[in-house]
């Protein structure tokens, strides 16, 4: 089994084109969100996953010979964000875009298919996990 | 002779390359490792088939040879042992049958099938997917490659591993689609090849990529007989390459209205407007074969005169519907002008004129029809702008005469260009 990230990006500053602004819009959205994480859950293909507060709260920190430097803000001051993302088991890349296209069907956003590798102790508990 | 038997021994190796290739990837999971060990089994065959003879079955020759280095190779090195252990498939080749199972049909076509769907795959970009094309399947060195889109060996070179890489990291899948998803695959694997055939069109010198792409064209027709798509690309290209002849006179562009028509090649039509007949018979449309049913009615006409304008204006009525692209209306918009004349025609191009501004044969078609209407010197700014941005040496010299006639103040002259377009009535697929 192959893993894949599937993520979005929103612009800095706002929310993303097309993101619900009414209450009536959050809960259909929120709705299908829940649908579609029930969908991936069932079968064996849901890793891990989840929404991104903004940019604004980032912290970067490098360690660099025993000095740490810490940064306010994200790496790069970019137009664009990560906004969320899921990791999900996919067989192959046909299976991952066919995810990223109900992904993107029910969140209404673009989103990216990067195929994910697990490293160390991660790597392990994939190679544990049953076969979807 | 020994001259002679290098080149046979060269074409054989044209030839096969993409069979051996598609097999191996297959049996080694890996395209990079079946590309290295067909270069290999070329390496043994050029030298003993220079002496023994090329053997009856060249294809199954090489995918044996290649099979065999590559696993004594895989054995050899740490990384290729760590391969061969994880590859369930070498455990598969190396108990398997002998030579004999590798024959021109059954697994090995199927094995182009699926690596031709990996090449053109919608995950990769456009010019990432013709390189790939062109060098797995046509069997074309790197040189060649990069010499048919005009950069260096080495951007070559990194394009390819690009998306070699992208298809072993992202996993592309190496397989002929579902059938739900194929029309759409499908149609993505020919836009690809139509896409070499006109890279050859636009430039004399890379005249050969017509003929890989008819190559092309021809192999999936036999793969995938039922996929009446496939059929239609091949009369397409039949079709348009029968009148290569007459395009061109004096290094210019020579307009369909202009060409002499017996210069077209009587074979290729004929061939063309068989498969385009059959098509029709099977009642199945789609963007290929109503191109090539466009351009069938085009070769029907033994004058432009006697052109059946309402039957080419109600092909691409039928194929704006299912293909609804600007430049599609801008090709029907051409026909129109045969049929409803140069003021109805102008009517149409102005509704696609801002999505079509980079187009060179948009303000060419313009130029024409303004030039029909009695308005030179409009003609003449749409002329001028299409010469600015046409890429080829053909078109540029054809725009120029057609910008020095409007000086002479030939533009009342019963002679109306039709534009560039409608010498082609090309659509690129996407």
């Amino acid at each position: 089994m192959n893993q894949y990230l599937l993520s979005t990006h929103a612009a800095a500053g706002g929310m993303p084109e097309g993101a619900p602004s009414t209450p009536e819009e959050m809960q259909a959205f929120m709705g299908r969100v829940i649908a579609l994480e029930a969908e991936m859950d069932a079968g064996g293909t849901f890793v891990f996953g989840g929404a991104l507060h903004g940019p604004d709260a980032a912290t970067v920190v490098s360690s660099e010979a025993g000095d740490v430097v810490m940064t306010d803000g994200p790496f790069v001051e970019a137009k664009e964000h990560i906004a969320g993302f899921y990791v999900i088991n996919a067989a192959d890349l046909d299976a991952a875009l066919a995810w990223a296209r109900k992904v993107s069907d029910a969140t209404n956003h673009p989103i990216e298919v990067r195929p994910f590798r697990a490293t160390g102790r991660v790597a392990d508990h994939v190679n544990q996990m049953p076969e979807a | 002779m020994a001259a002679q038997g290098a080149t046979d021994v060269e074409s054989v190796f044209r030839e096969v390359y993409g069979q051996a290739v598609a097999t191996l990837v297959r049996v080694f999971g890996d395209i990079t490792v079946a590309e290295d060990a067909v270069q290999d089994a070329f390496v043994v065959a050029s030298d003993r088939w220079g002496s023994g003879g090329i053997p009856p079955n060249p294809a199954g020759w090489i995918v044996t040879t290649a099979r065999n280095r590559a696993i004594d190779g895989l054995r050899r090195s740490a990384r290729g042992r760590e391969l061969y252990e994880q590859l369930g498939a070498v455990e598969r080749v190396s108990s398997g049958a002998d030579g004999d199972d590798w024959g021109e049909d059954g697994p090995v076509s199927d094995d182009q099938l699926r690596l031709i769907f990996t090449c053109c795959h919608p995950a990769l970009r456009t010019e990432h997917q013709v390189a790939l094309t062109l060098r797995l399947l046509g069997g074309l060195s790197v040189d060649e490659v990069a010499r048919s889109f005009l950069v260096s060996e080495s951007a070559m070179a990194k394009r390819l591993v690009r998306a070699k890489y992208k298809i072993k990291a992202a996993k592309i899948p190496y397989r002929v689609p579902a059938d739900a998803d194929l029309p759409e695959r499908l149609q993505s694997v020919l836009s690809v090849v139509y896409l070499i055939y006109n890279t050859g069109l636009d430039d004399p010198e890379r005249s050969s990529l017509r003929h890989e792409a008819m190559r092309l064209a021809r192999a999936l027709v036999e793969l995938m007989p039922d996929e009446p798509e496939a059929a239609g690309l091949l009369a397409l290209m039949l079709l348009s390459e029968s009148r290569v002849p007459a395009r061109t006179a004096h290094e210019a562009l020579v307009l369909l209205r202009d060409q002499d028509r017996t210069m077209w090649d009587r074979a290729m039509i004929e061939e063309g407007h068989g498969i385009v007949r059959a098509c029709i018979r099977r009642g199945q449309p789609g963007p290929f074969q109503l191109q090539a049913a466009i351009q069938a009615v085009h070769c029907d006409a033994h004058t432009f005169d006697v052109t059946d304008w309402p039957q080419i204006v109600l092909l691409y009525d039928h194929l704006v519907a299912i293909m609804p692209t600007s430049v599609v209306t801008l090709n029907r918009a051409i026909a129109i002008g045969e049929t409803e004349g140069p003021g109805a025609a102008l009517t149409a191009l102005d509704a696609i004129a801002s999505d079509l501004d980079n187009y060179h044969l948009m303000h060419a078609a313009r130029g024409a029809m303004l030039r029909r209407l009695g308005r030179p010197q409009a003609a003449a700014a749409a002329y001028q702008r299409a010469s600015d941005l046409a890429a080829t040496q053909a078109d540029r010299q054809f725009l120029a005469q057609q910008i020095e006639e409007l000086a002479e103040g030939n533009s009342a002259v019963q002679h109306r260009p039709d534009g560039l377009a409608g010498s082609q009535g090309r659509t690129p697929g996407r």
